[in-house]
């Protein structure tokens, strides 16, 4: 009896529809997917290439010197870089190494873009939080696989689904920041803006947007660090560098392959994360 | 025409405002209205006017709706009801545009926690109300480097206000406020964060530099001592209303309610009134130019048998009496350092009347009041006793 009850309406065509509702986007904005997939493809593969052309002794010393100057000249970040990026390259895993830093480079600055703006309206408009603030968590709370699916069903595979798959995942935590680090800012200095006779947007830029840049540079590195992860699940879509290395040697069962190139993640991971916390830290 | 004029400002928070104000209206008290409709009411039907020059102090307790006010005044707070003009103009019906533009050529404000921004320079505080009028850079520092010099800040300028102790942020807060030059000074509060002692110096200056740029100034504190020391006129706040608005006297003496009196009741003349406060213009001789007859004929003058002695930067020598004067006249002695009476006693101006007390008492002489040695005036023993009693001369507020 109760178990009928439970079934008085039939099953939902959830993911049909869904499945539908995909294909008719692909089918309509094919006009759109298909020019940003060739010509984002050959900008990425252009970037990936270029990075791969200049020796690897020069970016290896240009990372050192990055991260000396930007720890507040202590030796520790330096020599890990020194040393791991040596060790990459000694593991034969250069290249797969600039094509994942190439991926992380350019869906993070897209998040960034993308997410900053976003944050500030939230922060302007309590409907605007109200309905973005669902949005990010369903983003976020989705297992990252399945943005894989429509990626490729829009953008086939390689690179560009990978983005576009990193960039939905990536980009809540720098919203979110964004819109906290600007209601954080006290409403004395707000109120002090205003006083003197500001506009708007001098209020965001003169004040709102500098008191709460720690507050984004945070949203920013977790930003970072989730577009990394994200473009190691994309290898599984094709998207090239050391997640497809990963990737391989676990259909091979190749441990040893598969630490090596795990190892390579672990020390992309670490010198990005703290390059940009200590970009934080600096006044 | 006064600068800043309100009539009948209302402020009401919460949803339902015009209900709460028919509520008021009918005599509701604001506890009612808080519990019937859920409205919290702000300011209730301020009415009050500041004239150019004046210093105006708003004072009550925690929740009575001064800071509320300050906000109605500049428009931070949109009024519920009511109007306010500032040099004639109603700012409760102008546009966003007009606002900006008298808020930033009429209008500054200094705050409690002072408000400065902390990722800029002292001097780059100071230049953010001409910044965003878009003053060319060197003019402004300009301005600003002059607002800061003003308040005794010149050496700071690149400075984080981090760097800086409370009354010195302060400072700053204060030299932003006039690195714009407005009319209009809006202190909410100003010196509320600071302890005692900064607060009085600050208190002090505030009066110093009023006296040179007389500017208007609507001055909000909880502090009945700020209030008296530094305001032309009082107005007393409660529950959102304005009780009583007087000068510092009339508060006292002639309090409006039973709120008022309550209020001022607390207050120990003999702790409130210092030195200053009930001192006199001091007749002096100077010994560097006089001698013992002019000291004599001065004395003879005023009706006195002692004065004091001082040099010609008024720093404090000794005094000498009317005998001694006569004595050194008939042995023709030339000067008055051989008749110079060092015991002299003598109080600083910020001394409370409570310490006063004392020392007059064992004293034959009127006791100097001094500034870093610097006579500045005499008290007399009937104007401690006056003042004790809360009659004759007293002059609060001047220092």
């Amino acid at each position: 009896m109760l178990n009928n009850m439970l079934d008085f309406i039939p099953k939902i065509p959830v993911a049909e529809g869904t499945k539908w509702f995909t294909e008719k986007i692909t089918d309509y904005f094919s006009f759109l997917f298909e020019p940003i997939k060739e010509h984002f493809g050959n900008f990425m593969d252009f970037v990936s290439e270029s990075l791969t052309a200049v020796p690897p002794v020069i970016i290896i010393l240009l990372v050192a010197v990055l991260a000396f100057f930007i720890s507040g000249k202590r030796l520790g970040l330096t020599v890990f870089s020194i040393v791991g990026l040596w060790f990459i390259y000694n593991q034969g895993l250069w290249e797969h190494l600039m094509s994942t830093f190439t991926l992380v480079l350019i869906s993070s600055l897209l998040s960034i873009i993308i997410g900053v703006p976003i944050g500030i309206l939230m922060s302007k408009s309590k409907t605007a939080e109200a309905i973005i603030t669902p949005i990010l968590d369903f983003m976020q709370t989705m297992p990252a696989f399945v943005y894989l699916i429509p990626a490729v069903a829009f953008f086939g595979i390689g690179m560009v689904p990978g983005i576009f798959a990193s960039l939905i995942f990536a980009t809540p935590p720098t919203v979110r920041f964004t819109n906290l680090g600007i209601r954080q800012v006290s409403s004395e200095l707000v109120e002090a803006s205003e006083a003197f006779g500001s506009t708007g947007s001098q209020k965001l830029f003169k004040v709102e947007l500098p008191m709460a840049k720690a507050t984004i540079m945070a949203g920013i590195n977790q930003t970072v660090m989730l577009a990394l992860s994200m473009v190691v699940i994309a290898s599984m879509i094709g998207a090239p560098g050391l997640g497809r290395e990963v990737l391989s040697a676990l259909q091979r069962s190749n441990v040893g392959n598969g630490f090596v190139a795990g190892v390579g993640i672990v020390i992309l991971a670490i010198i990005i994360d703290r390059v940009t916390q200590n970009l934080n830290k600096q006044k | 025409m006064p600068v800043i004029e309100a009539k009948q400002l209302s402020k009401v928070f919460g949803k339902n405002p015009k209900q709460a104000l028919k509520m008021l209206d009918k005599g509701s008290s604001k506890e009612q209205i808080l519990k019937e409709t859920g409205n919290t009411v702000g300011v209730n039907r301020a009415s009050f006017s500041v004239e150019a020059g004046e210093i105006f102090v708003i004072m009550g307790l925690s929740g009575s709706g001064k800071s509320t006010l300050v906000r109605l005044v500049n428009r931070l707070i949109e009024p519920t009801e009511g109007s306010l003009y500032i040099d004639g103009e109603d700012l409760a019906g102008m546009d966003k545009k007009s606002l900006r533009r008298v808020r930033r050529e009429k209008l500054s404000m200094v705050f409690q926690k002072f408000g400065l921004f902390p990722f800029r320079t002292i001097l780059e505080n100071a230049e953010y109300g001409l910044e965003i009028q878009d003053v060319p850079k060197e003019e402004r520092q300009k301005k600003a480097k002059e607002a800061l010099e003003m308040v005794g800040l010149g050496g700071y300028l690149h400075q984080k206000p981090s760097q800086l102790s409370g009354g010195m942020q302060q400072r700053v807060g204060l030299a932003r406020a006039l690195a714009n030059d407005p009319e209009v000074l809006l202190m909410d509060e100003a010196f509320s964060a600071l302890d005692p002692l900064i607060r009085k110096e600050m208190q002090d200056e505030l009066l110093d530099l009023q006296t040179t740029m007389k500017k208007t100034i609507l001055f909000i504190t909880h502090d009945l001592d700020e209030a008296l020391r530094l305001g032309d006129r009082i107005a007393l706040m409660k529950d959102g209303s304005i009780v009583q608005i007087g000068t510092p006297e009339e508060i006292l003496v002639n309090p409006a309610n039973d709120y008022v009196e309550k209020f001022v009741e607390d207050v120990d003349r003999s702790k409130v009134l210092t030195a200053q406060n009930i001192m006199k213009r001091p007749e002096t001789v100077n010994m560097e130019k006089h001698g013992p007859r002019v000291a004599l004929e001065r004395m003879r003058e005023e009706g006195l048998s002692s004065m004091f002695v001082t040099d010609s930067k008024r720093n404090l020598k000794g005094y000498i009496t009317a005998d001694d004067a006569s004595e050194a006249r008939k042995k023709e002695v030339g000067n008055l350092q051989d008749i110079l009476k060092n015991d002299i006693p003598k109080v600083d101006k910020e001394t409370p009347l409570n310490e006063i007390f004392d020392i007059i008492y064992d004293s034959p002489i009127p006791v100097a009041v001094v500034e870093e040695d610097k006579l500045v005036g005499i008290i007399v023993r009937g104007a401690v006793i006056a003042a004790l009693a809360g009659e004759g001369e007293v002059n609060i507020g001047n220092a």
